[in-house]
């Protein structure tokens, strides 16, 4: 079995134990990108002369015994919305084509303070806006199931690295599910924290009430490992949470009896593929023959998240990305006759299609006159949201359903409706908006073969019981990938 | 800046009057206060003046993409020192909002502000009138809020550059209402702010350099009238003639067009003080929409009753209180304590040396002569003065004991002012202890009769400047050290 069949933890065991050189796993890594990564395209930048130093580097640390731990000497690639001092750091924007960072985001910090080697920046949505990965400025990642296909969005090309062996495991983000959904589109794992644990010191904000950094992983043990590297309070954010509970591993427990999990029947209306329906339901009926309690019930507002997501997302990144102005850093047009001439072709030039569709309407909706009738009514759901899950958290330690309608749609098939692909987020924003935690993990295929994700969500500072529950499934289900 | 929930515009409908209307000022002040925080409001870095371009940036405050604000707790606590001083209502749960606008001064193309739960509400100062009346001046609120950088233009090669030192540099807005009528109530408000506030030690609050800024709303209406006219806005006013041109400059501008029957524009003026005029900048219709919104990366701010009780518990005695006190404690001219109590730091002075001394005239002297004039030869301020109440209590007792003259303590006051020196090793070590011995001193007077025979005579034909000469020549010769007392005797036994 070749490096590359290795989930992240085990590869660190071997590389702990000295029977793997960091160097032999860079190797690995870099052979199989040179192999297929033209065909997937799901990174922006590799940088192997600085992997190849820093694997140097960490060798030397575990030869003196001096590091340690489950990620030393582990390769992984960074969603390029996160900084990364002397990396370029895009956001898959033209805006931001030729942007190096001198600092780094802090979960990246924390990454390479724990020994991870960073081997490159991966793909994505232009400033995590889309679902598919296809608004990037710089060229489609595909679906590695099926190059047809798109791999999901905003972090495509974290997910397709990790499902296409072109890394062991990822960081990306997610705002509205863009960590979760490129996951169940890839067949791999991935976790949205609550909101505050992870710091957004050096995450390209979005839409910053709702950007949160997680891992994308081979199984549930690897998504948990990073994430608990990577969690942690940090000066610099003054989002961020003083969290106690971060060993996130030691909840890796094959056990849910007597855990109490609500499926909420408007997650399986109208528009959920019966295909998906029926694996996320085996996958509850599963969970329910291992001990835990299954119930359906009814949560309440659900139809309201889109609506609310759009409008709090859009206005927070119209006020986000006005920092991209040709000015300090970035993009700047060629010719230009005055200041504000500047800044319009800049902006003009520089933003995508979704981009600028975003910060209009999120300009729209803060404008005098309809900040009330648009923001602050938004504002007033997501509140709404958030009561509705704290009673349901009342009854449920977990909820459980579908991460996306569909399974990843093809390419070329989404950006002809944008309005269709908003409603597709309909499963993951709301995690987003009251900000609890949820994972994705793959629970089947469809009848051609392309990957089906389950959602479980605890709610907010509960991913030991989220972890658990995915944990034991897994073990039910068997390795997927 | 203007917030969006103030609104006094549109005059009524009325009749022209054929008889000439007389006109009333209505002003209100938009006052921006530097804050003397050592770092800025949201990231480290330093607030100090004169560093080399960009020196004291970081990516915070250079609005680089990721960067995130974290507040400076100093800043909330000295805008709850200034809302405590000017009796504001404190906002306990409070909120920093972005305010949206394009401009390459602001790094993130939004300045952090407060607009909808600012952190001072409904406060008053009281100001007294050039008529010796007393007049209530109402605040509306203070709010907190990020300075922004500077551009530099580079005429030579056709280039604007920014500057990022003083961008986050913490500010408060202090936003009166609209009950001012005329230059002088202006100024004393002004004045009124800036005892408050420097006694908080919150800020220098000088206009010249730009650490306290005032923007001036005005309108005009007939006397007698209680709606609100037209107002416009002057921005770019760093002096108190620089105000009293411009509120006067406005005045009749305004008045010139209601005579002729125009209407007043809503905008915002530069006035050019030098020129004497002033020009519209943006008028109401061209404003900008801020799009305000609370700022998702910073979490309210959250004030504590024990928090507001703390910092309450360290408000100093403000200037009126203590003058009011000093001259029912200390035996020294009003004009003296007017002048001292201008600075705090010059009254902790004086009221520590007269504690170590027990002599407030003397100390107070001291400060009304020497400092001050010392002060205004070095172009320095009463808080730039360096030397200890023990000290000076020290230099006072030297003369009272009559181990040095008035002149020598001069010199010696000079050293101390310019680096607080301990004055009694001082005169130690520099041998200016000065000579008492009435035998000495006659031997050097007596020499110098002999020396000037003219002046002898001269005093002897009833010219009493000839002694004042004499006496002169006398402590020239004793090196400055003899007694002048005991010259003056001497002289005048020998000249007899
Ligand atoms: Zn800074």
């Amino acid at each position: 079995m070749g490096l590359s069949e290795l989930t992240a933890a085990e590869l660190g065991r071997e590389i702990a134990a000295g029977d793997v050189k960091v160097r032999e796993a860079l190797d690995e890594v870099f052979a199989r990108i040179d192999a297929v990564e033209e065909q997937y395209h799901c990174y922006i930048t590799t940088d192997k002369e600085k992997a190849y130093e820093e694997a140097a580097r960490i060798q030397a640390g575990i030869d003196a015994g001096e590091l340690t731990g489950p990620l030393v000497g582990v390769p992984v690639a960074i969603k390029d919305n996160l900084c990364t001092a002397g990396i370029k750091t895009t956001c898959a924007s033209r805006i931001l084509y030729n942007f190096v960072p001198f600092y780094s985001a802090t979960a990246v910090e924390r990454l390479q303070a724990a020994g991870a080697v960073i081997i490159g920046k991966t793909n994505m949505d232009e400033f995590a806006m889309g679902s598919t990965t296809e608004t990037s400025a710089f060229g489609v990642t595909k679906n590695p199931w099926d190059i047809s296909h798109v791999p999901g969005g905003s972090s495509g090309g974290s997910a397709a690295a990790v499902a296409a062996k072109e890394c062991w495991c990822a960081l990306g983000t997610d705002t509205g599910g863009s960590i979760r959904q490129p996951a169940a589109h890839c067949g791999v794992t991935g976790i949205k924290p609550t909101y505050g644990t992870v710091s957004r010191y050096g995450l390209v904000a979005y839409a910053s009430s709702m950007d949160q950094a997680g891992p994308l992983a081979k199984d549930v043990t690897d998504a948990a490992t990073i994430l608990e590297v990577i969690s942690g309070h940090d000066v610099k954010d003054s989002t961020s949470l003083k969290r106690k509970d971060t060993r996130f591993t030691e909840a890796l427990k094959e056990d849910v009896k007597g855990i109490k999990i609500g499926i909420p029947r408007e997650y399986f209306g109208e528009g959920l593929d019966p295909e998906v329906s029926a694996a996320v339901k085996r996958a509850a009926k599963e969970l329910k023959s291992a001990g835990a309690v299954v119930e359906v019930f009814r949560l309440g507002y659900t139809e309201y998240a889109i609506p609310a997501y759009y409008t709090i997302a859009d206005a927070e990144a119209s006020s986000n990305l006005e920092r991209f102005d040709g000015i300090k850093y970035g993009y700047r047009t060629a010719e230009y006759a005055d200041l504000h001439d500047l800044y319009k072709k800049t902006r003009s030039e520089g933003f995508g299609t979704e981009v600028k569709r975003r910060i209009m309407l999120g300009s729209f909706v803060l404008s005098s006159g309809y900040y009330d009738a648009y923001y602050l009514k938004a504002l007033k759901v997501r509140a709404l949201i958030k009561k509705a899950f704290d009673d349901a958290f009342a009854k449920y330690d977990v909820i459980l359903g579908p991460v996306a309608p569909t399974t990843a749609p093809k390419l070329g098939e989404s950006l002809k409706d944008p309005l269709k692909m908003y409603l597709s987020d309909i499963y993951t924003v709301p995690a987003n908006l009251a900000g609890l935690p949820a994972i994705s993990l793959p629970c089947g295929k469809d009848r051609i073969g392309l990957p089906i994700g389950l959602q479980l969500t605890a709610d907010c500072f509960r991913e030991d019981i989220l972890l658990r529950t995915a944990f034991t499934y897994e073990k039910i289900r068997g390795i997927f990938l | 800046m203007s917030s969006r929930d103030r609104t006094e515009e549109g005059s009524a409908g009325r009749e022209r009057n054929t008889l000439p209307l007389e006109y009333e000022t209505v002003i209100g002040l938009e006052v921006h206060v530097e804050l003397a925080t050592k770092s800025k409001i949201f990231c480290g870095c330093s607030t100090a003046f004169g560093g080399a371009v960009n020196a004291h940036t970081c990516p915070v405050c250079m609005g680089m993409p990721g960067t995130l604000p974290v507040l400076n707790r100093q800043v909330v606590e000295y805008a709850i020192a200034v809302g405590l001083a000017t009796g504001c209502e404190i906002t306990r749960h409070g909120k920093f909002d972005r305010k949206n606008y394009f401009y390459p001064d602001n790094p993130q193309n939004y300045q952090i502000s407060q607009l909808y739960l600012p952190i001072c509400r409904n406060g008053s100062v009281e100001i007294e009138t050039e008529s010796g009346g007393r007049k209530v001046i109402g605040i509306h609120e203070i709010h907190m809020e990020e300075d922004a950088g500077k551009l530099i233009h580079d005429e030579r090669d056709d280039v604007s550059l920014v500057d990022y030192n003083r961008a986050g540099v913490p500010l408060i807005e202090i936003v009166s209402k609209p009950d001012m009528r005329d230059a002088e109530e202006v100024i004393a408000y002004l004045e009124k702010l800036r005892m408050y506030i420097s006694y908080l030690g919150a800020s220098d609050c000088k206009l010249q350099e730009g650490s306290m800024r005032a923007d001036v709303n005005l309108s005009v209406r007939p006397v007698g009238e209680a709606y609100y006219g037209t107002r416009t806005e002057m921005k770019n006013l760093n002096s108190y003639t620089a105000i009293r041109h411009a509120i006067a400059h406005e005045r009749e501008r305004q008045i010139a067009l209601l005579e002729a029957g125009e209407d007043i524009v809503q905008e915002t003026r530069r006035f050019d003080d030098r020129e004497g005029t002033s020009y519209a900048m943006r008028s109401k219709e061209d404003a900008r929409d801020y799009r305000y919104f609370p700022d998702p990366d910073l979490p309210p701010v959250e004030i504590s009753q024990e928090w507001i009780d703390a910092v309450r518990a360290k408000q100093p005695e403000f200037r009126p209180e203590k003058m009011a006190r000093y001259k029912a404690e200390y035996d020294i001219p009003e004009y003296d304590i007017d002048i001292i109590t201008q600075s705090r730091h010059m009254a902790e002075l004086f009221e520590e040396t007269v504690k170590i001394c027990g002599q407030p005239k003397k100390v107070s002297n001291w400060l009304m002569g020497e400092t001050l004039r010392l002060l205004k030869e070095h172009d320095a301020d009463p808080e730039d003065i360096c030397f200890s109440p023990a000290h000076l209590a020290a230099l006072i007792g030297l003369v009272d004991d009559k181990i040095i003259n008035t002149n020598v303590a001069k010199e010696v006051f000079e050293e101390m002012f310019a680096q607080d020196i301990d004055p009694v090793r001082y005169v130690e070590e520099k041998g200016l202890k000065q000579e008492n011995d009435a035998g000495a001193i006659r031997g050097i007077c007596e020499q110098v009769l002999a020396d000037n025979p003219q002046s002898v005579a001269d005093f002897k034909a009833g010219k009493d400047r000839a002694l004042g000469f004499l006496v002169g020549q006398t402590m020239k010769a004793a090196k400055g050290k003899a007694n002048p007392g005991v010259i003056n005797e001497i002289l005048k036994e020998l000249l007899q």
